[in-house]
């Protein structure tokens, strides 16, 4: 009997500051690749937009982003938006974002299980299927993060490489390898760090969408439709939001050290 | 008031469009913008003209399909068209001639010249000469092509250098670049393009977006997503019709494509 494969989720933290195509690009290609591994079955993606907390410059109101977000992904069918993050009163560890939805997904599957397994009498019936996996999906620069002092700390990224991992989608080229390479802790778990080429190079980045708006230039084909009508009702995107946060101290770097919170 | 006379211009693609992605309704996008930027132009259409299955390029699925996808692809845009009349013709049309056809077709009726096969136009007229093209009234009628289409004016028997000339030199061509090409450099290494350079408008892409339709039918044959690399409505439609397969790629495969069939041996002037 072959071995089942591990139901799989994908995390996306990150601005989407705005949402762009190539932003869904990455779950598709993640999802194809994890399944042609023949290990993982991928049951879910989840686009965690950051609150407003983290104190990037040109951030603009994290209640925009989530609405952006969920417009885009309307038309998904296993691909949501979750605000949690986003509702935190300050910026969270992305090992935190992680715990929380590694949480939430493992109770969602017991009710679930619990649900659809027992037998006539009763008793939960014990599931061949394993545990569901939760891994955190990023492209190349996100890795280059880790290089950077102050960013992250050590525990955190031992966490998110070791108890996690990470689905890394990147253009072709050497640098996701390495990044993992240059890092101690990735590299002792480079084999929880899955890389994804993207042979096309798609590289709509939200700074230049940004650019192209506040220059009054097209960006369709780039973006969602409904993600531009979004934007031009509620007048985003101009000179004036690229300057929110200017000459601020992103959040991670200001923020102390934590001790890590049990579950 | 503005002493500028504001041109106003038809933006006309040519190509493949096997299948057609959201880098080529960019490209309408972003020529408009920077024609437009100039405070010189304005404009007022855009239209995908897929070649027909004439043209015998390797891969190249039935006319119709590629149509359809087209049509599905700018149903969202208020100002690209697409044209079917190159994909009818029974023999592959040289790009000058769709462009001379297109252009004929925005003029004003009663200047039609009297060798382009549309039945509506009764009255004949002797052609005017090609300097007096571009006061006849209606819009220009410039090419959009991405830089490889530029460089390959340099394939031997691809063009007709009649043909570029009349390109660059009557209509007017909007390049978008693309990482690793440098349109710029070519046109000055050209006699005939550095001779109508003003006549070409170079525009530099910086959001990188080359999405190849080569990628996509590869892509597409390994059972992997193109989703949001193509409109959602054309991605659909190929896999309701089940298109782009192995097999499909194999179409043309032992066939000369159409230019150099017709223009191997045959002297450019």
């Amino acid at each position: 009997m072959a071995t089942s494969r591990v139901p799989l989720v994908l995390l996306a933290c990150g601005s989407f500051n705005p949402i762009t195509n190539q932003h869904m690009r990455l779950f598709e290609l993640a999802r194809d690749h994890m399944h042609s591994t023949g290990q993982y079955q991928v049951v879910g993606g989840v686009v965690s937009p950051v609150s407003d907390g983290y104190g990037k410059q040109g951030l603009v109101l994290a209640k925009h982003r989530v609405a952006m977000a969920k417009l885009a992904l309307r038309s998904s069918n296993w691909v949501t938006v979750d605000d949690w993050e986003s509702r935190q009163p300050d910026w969270t560890e992305t090992a935190v974002t992680m715990r929380y939805h590694y949480g939430r997904i493992l109770k969602e599957c017991k009710q679930f299980t619990a649900a659809h397994n027992d037998d006539s009498s009763g008793n939960a019936v014990p599931l061949s299927t394993p545990s569901p996996q939760l891994k955190l999906l990023c492209g190349a620069d996100f890795l280059e993060s880790f290089k950077i002092p102050g960013l992250w700390q050590e525990d955190h990224v031992e966490e998110v490489a070791g108890r996690f991992g990470l689905v890394c989608v990147s253009r072709g080229g050497l640098e996701p390898e390495r990044a993992v390479h240059e890092s101690d802790t990735l590299s002792a778990h480079r084999r929880n760090v899955f890389h994804v080429r993207e042979w096309v190079s798609n590289e709509t980045s939200a700074t230049e969408v940004r650019r192209a708006l506040r220059r009054d230039l097209s960006v369709k084909y780039l973006i969602p439709d409904s993600v531009i009508e979004y934007i031009h009702q509620h007048n985003l995107y101009t000179r004036d939001s690229e300057s929110i946060n200017e000459g601020a101290v992103l959040r991670p770097l200001a923020k102390q050290p934590v001790k890590s919170l049990d579950d | 008031m503005d002493g500028h006379k504001i041109t106003k211009v038809v933006l006309l693609a040519c190509g493949s469009f096997n299948p057609v992605t959201n880098m080529h309704l960019r490209m309408f996008e972003l020529a408009r913008d920077h024609l437009e930027d100039t405070g010189l132009y304005r404009v007022v259409k855009g239209i995908i003209s897929p070649v027909g299955d004439a043209y015998k390029k390797k891969g190249l699925i039935e006319a119709c399909h590629r149509l359809e996808m087209a049509r599905l692809s700018t149903e969202n845009s208020d100002w690209i068209t697409v044209d079917s009349w190159e994909s009818l013709q029974p023999e592959w049309v040289e790009t000058a001639k769709v462009v001379r056809h297109h252009y004929d077709q925005l003029q004003p009726a009663e200047q039609t010249d009297d060798d382009v096969d549309t039945v509506k136009y009764a009255k004949k007229r002797r052609a005017e000469k090609p300097s007096h093209r571009t006061k006849r009234g209606g819009p220009h009628l410039m090419l959009l092509c991405g830089a490889d289409v530029l460089e390959s004016f340099g394939v031997p028997n691809l063009w007709k250098q009649d043909d570029i000339a009349a390109i660059v030199g009557r209509y007017g061509l909007v390049c978008i670049t693309r990482s690793g090409s440098d349109p710029h450099k070519f046109i000055h290494g050209s006699d005939m393009l550095w001779k109508y350079r003003k006549n070409i408008h170079v525009v530099h892409e910086w959001v990188t977006n080359e999405i190849s339709a080569t990628h996509v039918r590869q892509s597409l044959r390994r059972g992997r997503s193109v989703r949001y690399l193509l409109p959602d409505a054309v991605v659909r439609y190929i896999q309701e019709q089940g298109l782009y397969t192995a097999e499909s790629e194999q179409k043309n495969a032992d066939v000369i494509l159409a230019p150099l069939q017709r223009y191997s041996g045959a002297s450019t002037s």
